[in-house]
């Protein structure tokens, strides 16, 4: 019977391959396969005690693997049940009913080759175990640098974005840039006005009709403000509705007021979006800050804010000039 | 050139001759950055400027610096993944040399627009090898000699070397294996845990 065994070819083709004998006991190893269990000599031991099948679930006994002959089996082993090994069993037509079954770690190689300690000649030259194990090296090595070059990118991003001074959604200036501007001109001493605008049922807009609407309505109250102003003012959108304006030279009173009215009657007509009517309206909060005055960039927004409180106490849409404490 | 290679080039010129050295190659090169990323692309000539650029720095030969270069990249513990990446491309020497052939596609295998120089070998009744190599930098062969003359001792083989420049920048290197068991090697671990 030992000369039907064709092992030799098998220990070379196959090197994760056992014989087993019409029993179901082992009676040759594959040089790779014996590696699998150092500690035991295969030889003899009943192949169901070294290994247990786990799927598919009826392949329990020997007599039910070799009628399933051909088919996959996923097998562990009984000594590591975390193992994982595919196997094939197949019938060698010698008369001798034994059978061979071969063995592979399939999508388990690495903890594989870890586990047992194999080398390139543990396996058949034409296997494809290596090209695997160098594949997942080379993408794992490939993806760790892809992943330091996004975290990278990703930091870039954000530092760009903090030095930003746009509001992205209108194009106006940010609260960063407000601040900036503000901190120049005071330094310079010179004369100036700080509006602070607040939209006035915008909030009800974004409810009723969404968001694509509130952003919309965003848009077309900055194009106003853009337009009711110089080019050597200031707008900014300091936060969801809020928006700040820095006049430069205001030459008296009643022009700053009229731009105030103007805003705010502009601001009274409905805006259009997709057939809606978006009705919103602006209360306004100012302080005129002259020439050469002492007063500290937060000192100047509360007095605004409270202007502007004013103004939406007396019942919205109007403007506040603040006269001192 | 690809952004792995290049950036190579900056570790290997930041690591033998220190980050002032970098520095000047870099600002010669009046790229608007100073260092490479490993996920990008970089035009062919830029590759070549840095080695002229250091060649002139550094007051060494462009071949002895490329050499150097192919030497690090495979010797450095800092890219053990390159060391390793090439050997499995045999059990022993004369399989790795083969498997020269075959390694920009492994390459892009991994890093889809890695394109590495066109390799060819050829092994000769004499048991010698003739290794081809077309890049698109002038000198790569040296790259080769540095990297072969590395893994050969990884390999424990002892070999010579001889590179020669031929027509169209086809670079030729001669590989004698005079004896494939020289000494024990570095072991490779397949299931090693790098990085």
């Amino acid at each position: 019977m030992k000369d039907s065994i064709p092992s030799p070819m098998l220990d070379v083709l196959c090197p994760m391959h056992l014989v087993l004998d019409q029993n179901g006991c082992i009676c040759h190893s594959g040089p790779t396969l014996q590696k699998l269990c150092p500690n035991v000599d295969l030889i003899g031991v009943p192949f169901l005690d070294i290994f247990v099948v786990k799927r598919p679930k009826t392949m329990r006994s020997f007599a039910a693997m070799c009628r399933k002959a051909g088919s996959k089996m996923h097998l562990s082993l009984r000594d590591d049940l975390s193992s994982d090994l595919k196997a094939v069993l197949v019938h060698l037509d010698d008369g001798s009913g034994n059978v061979v079954i071969n063995l592979s770690f399939g999508i388990s190689i690495l903890e594989g080759v870890r586990t047992y300690g194999l080398s390139s000649a543990d396996f058949a030259a034409t296997d494809l175990a290596i090209e695997m194990l160098y594949l997942i090296e080379a993408k794992s090595a490939a993806m760790d640098a892809s992943r330091q070059l996004n975290v990278k990118l990703q930091g870039a991003k954000i530092a760009a974005e903090e030095q930003a001074f746009t509001d992205t959604l209108t194009g106006l200036k940010n609260r960063r840039a407000m601040d900036h501007v503000m901190g120049r001109l005071l330094s310079n001493r010179v004369d100036f006005a700080v509006m602070q605008i607040d939209l006035d049922f915008f909030k009800a807009v974004n409810d009723t009709l969404g968001h694509a609407a509130g952003d919309h309505v965003l848009q077309a109250v900055a194009q106003i403000m853009v337009e009711e102003t110089r080019a050597v003012d200031t707008i900014a959108r300091v936060g969801g509705d809020e928006f700040t304006l820095i006049l430069c030279d205001v030459a008296n009173e009643h022009t700053l007021l009229s731009i105030g009215d103007r805003l705010i009657e502009r601001l009274q007509y409905p805006i259009m979006f997709q057939g809606h009517a978006c009705k919103i309206s602006a209360s306004i909060g100012t302080v005129w800050i002259r020439e050469n005055q002492d007063m500290a960039a937060k000192e100047i927004l509360s007095d605004a804010d409270r202007a502007l409180y004013q103004s939406k106490k007396e019942g919205r849409s109007r403007q506040t000039l603040f006269k001192g404490a | 050139m690809h952004g792995l290679i290049n950036r190579s080039v900056q570790n290997y010129v930041c690591d033998t001759f220190g980050k002032d050295i970098w520095a000047q190659v870099i600002s010669r090169m009046d790229l608007g950055y100073s260092e490479f990323e490993v996920m990008l692309s970089y035009e062919d000539d830029i590759t070549t400027g840095l080695i002229a650029g250091l060649a002139m720095i550094t007051a060494r030969p462009r071949q002895d610096l490329l050499e150097d270069l192919g030497t690090y990249l495979v010797s450095t513990p800092k890219l053990e993944g390159v060391r390793r990446l090439l050997r499995f491309g045999g059990i022993n020497f004369e399989e790795f040399l083969h498997s020269l052939d075959d390694l920009p596609d492994r390459a892009r295998l991994a890093v889809s627009d890695l394109d590495l120089p066109g390799l060819e070998i050829d092994e000769r009744a004499d048991g010698c090898f003739e290794l081809l190599c077309r890049s698109g930098v002038p000198g790569f062969g040296y790259v080769l000699v540095g990297m072969l003359r590395v893994i050969a001792d990884d390999y424990g083989a002892l070999v010579l070397l001889d590179h020669e420049t031929g027509e169209n920048d086809l670079e030729k290197i001669f590989i004698t294996l005079i004896d494939k068991d020289f000494s024990q090697g570095r072991k490779f671990d397949l299931g090693a845990r790098i990085g």
